[in-house]
């Protein structure tokens, strides 16, 4: 099987101005990815199906990477004025501040590719959404390899990646009136699954106040 | 047709697409709800049919209702944690799931699995295949009307070998076997005799379903031409396991990927040839005889020695930062688990890959164009376990 480098030089000979970027895998597993541009994934993902043989989708997910708050410790120099023996100098003082900054998370959607025709495999591509909150588009690789249908309409559910091109994308899990995406990091769970205001909300509110009324 | 042909022959835009069948005009079309109580439907699953008369024209698979989150479940808890929730996916086939976590984990970690604790996993992979095809094969004939005999005849034998399950894990079904580096405890001399003494009855068992089922002339006259899958569809859909071979192409992972100690072993695949569900079921029944092979070979040459790597750690367990994809042919299918490490005694990120649900992906090109009560055939020729499809 050819190596990564080899599939991302084949790519950028073939589809100009890509943006392929390789990802190390430090683990021993060994099995390096490869990140595209969503603006070109489907050109690149049709060049690997029609040229490359990767026939097989094999298998599609979501990962979530949240906002992450990176501190930092920096030295600041001030300049402070003092009270010494009456004079007021003005004093540059070294100071240790912490300063947070957010760096922004990203919803990224794996694709784990095999040739059915070579029997090669796996070469894993993955996208990356610019945010976890409005710009959660990518395209969808549906119209290439038909086994992403139902993955990307998982992945659309539990992580909230919209797919353009998709042609038919519903929630596949939860129900269709379920309104957040389980699989994010950041989920939590409602206290009860089933809860819907009844009748006896109210009196069980009446009977509240009374309760505290007479205490 | 051999495989390049898939990649090299240019088709039009849209191809791999379900049809878009007309209604004939006369009369209205009827809606119906198959499921999710309907007994072929092996558990909680729906299937939104419209029909014209007899005929399916329209079909959507509906999902979701033993949805349980088992993905969050384990990026909750350690890696070992969710192994017993692995045996929950395909309830009948545990110790393939098994198999396949610790697959993905030891891909993770670079853990080295004793040559004893290999021969166990092959035996009792393949013994998960023979008692899931002959139930299936049985589920399928008792969906067309054979109400009974057949399935009995498989759940006899099914029997023995989750006897043999019990005696060796502790559980009939929810085995929990492998560990990462091995299995958890050693198969005694008494065990594996007794498995020989199981394997040696299976040709005979393997010999009755064919006699009694293979020339059946209701059996051919309900599944042959019914449910055809092009190969290259096939392919492009992700179509995996015994379902994928008798659609015609060549492609079993214990050969392409040689896991585990595949490559010790000789056995054919079986292809078919008419991509109908009368192939799946043969496919299924070749297979079983191929596995029995395996397992007579196995039993041979199963050398001693311990079951568990020495340097495996089992608490503390923490894999290095990376990621890992591995897989091995379940019974179903492709079964695959991505596994995310940073660093942690959890995993970041813990996905399965399910046959089930991939394999159903096509069901509607399936039963297009097909009678109503063909569909409860089609879904049957698929084998699916619900507890993964929905997870």
């Amino acid at each position: 099987m050819k190596t990564v480098d080899e599939i991302k030089a084949a790519i950028e000979a073939a589809v100009p101005g890509a943006g392929l970027e390789i990802v190390p895998n430090p683990s021993p597993s060994g099995q390096h990815s490869l990140r595209l541009a969503p603006s070109h994934a489907v050109a690149v993902a049709k060049f690997l199906r029609d040229e490359l043989s990767f026939d097989f989708l094999s298998n599609a997910t979501g990962v979530d990477w949240p906002n992450k708050e990176i501190a930092k410790k920096v030295k600041v120099t001030h300049q402070v004025t003092k009270t010494v023996d009456g004079v007021e100098p003005t004093v540059e003082e070294t100071v240790e501040e912490t300063r947070k900054r957010i760096e922004l998370g990203c919803l990224e959607a794996v694709y784990h590719l095999y040739s059915v025709a070579l029997k090669e495999g796996p070469l894993t591509i993955r996208m990356r959404t610019a945010n976890r909150t409005d710009q959660v588009e990518l395209p969808s690789l549906t119209p290439i390899w038909r086994s992403a249908e139902f993955q990307e309409r998982e992945i659309f559910d539990l992580f909230g990646i919209v797919f353009t091109g998709h042609p038919d994308l519903r929630r596949l899990l939860m129900w269709l009136e379920f309104k957040d995406h389980p699989m994010r990091r950041d989920y939590v769970e409602p206290d009860d699954f089933e809860y819907e205001p009844t009748a006896h909300d109210a009196v069980l509110a009446r009977a509240k106040a009374h309760r505290e009324a007479g205490q | 047709m051999t495989g390049t042909e898939f990649v090299r022959e240019r088709k039009p835009e849209g191809w791999n697409r379900p049809p878009i069948i007309e209604p004939d005009g006369e009369g209205e079309l009827l809606e119906v709800a198959m499921g999710p109580h309907h007994p072929s439907t092996h558990g909680v699953f729906r299937m939104d049919v419209a029909l014209d008369g007899e005929r399916v024209i329209r079909l959507k698979p509906v999902f979701g209702y033993l949805h349980r989150n088992h993905e969050k479940l384990a990026e909750g808890m350690s890696y070992l944690g969710s192994m017993p929730f692995t045996d929950r996916l395909d309830y009948i086939c545990s110790l393939t799931n098994n198999w396949a976590y610790a697959l993905a984990v030891e891909k993770l970690t670079g853990q080295e699995v004793p040559e004893r604790a290999e021969y166990l996993r092959v035996i009792l992979g393949e013994l998960t295949r023979v008692q899931n095809h002959a139930s299936s094969i049985g589920f399928l004939i008792q969906e067309m009307g054979a109400s009974g005999t057949p399935l009995m005849y498989a759940f006899r034998e099914r029997e023995k070998i989750l006897d043999l399950f019990e005696s060796l894990t502790g559980s009939r079904m929810m085995c929990n076997y492998m560990r990462f580096g091995g299995c958890r405890v050693d198969a005694s001399e008494a065990w594996l005799n007794a498995t020989r003494k199981v394997v040696a009855g299976l040709p005979g068992f393997v010999d009755e379903m064919d006699r009694l089922l293979s020339t059946n002339e209701i059996l051919m006259a309900r599944t042959q031409g019914v449910g055809i899958l092009r190969p290259e569809l096939a392919v492009n859909a992700g179509v995996t396991g015994p379902m994928l071979r008798a659609s015609g192409v060549n492609y079993d992972i214990r050969k392409v990927d040689g896991y585990g100690i595949y490559n010790r072993f000789n056995f054919r695949v079986p292809l078919g040839d008419h991509w109908d569900v009368y192939d799946r079921f043969m496919i299924r029944m070749l297979e079983m005889r191929e596995s029995i092979g395996i397992l007579i070979q196995a039993l041979k040459e199963i050398p001693g020695g311990p079951v568990m790597d020495p340097k495996a750690k089992i608490r503390g367990f923490r894999p290095k930062l990376g990621e890992a994809y591995g897989r091995i042919e379940a019974p179903k299918g492709e079964l695959g688990f991505y596994l995310i490490s940073d660093g942690g005694p959890n995993p970041y990120r813990y996905r399965v890959r399910p046959p089930s649900l991939i394999n159903l992906t096509i069901l509607e090109d399936m039963c297009l164009g097909q009678n109503v009560a063909d569909v409860v055939l089609i879904f049957g020729s698929v084998d699916i376990v619900l507890g993964e499809v929905d997870r």
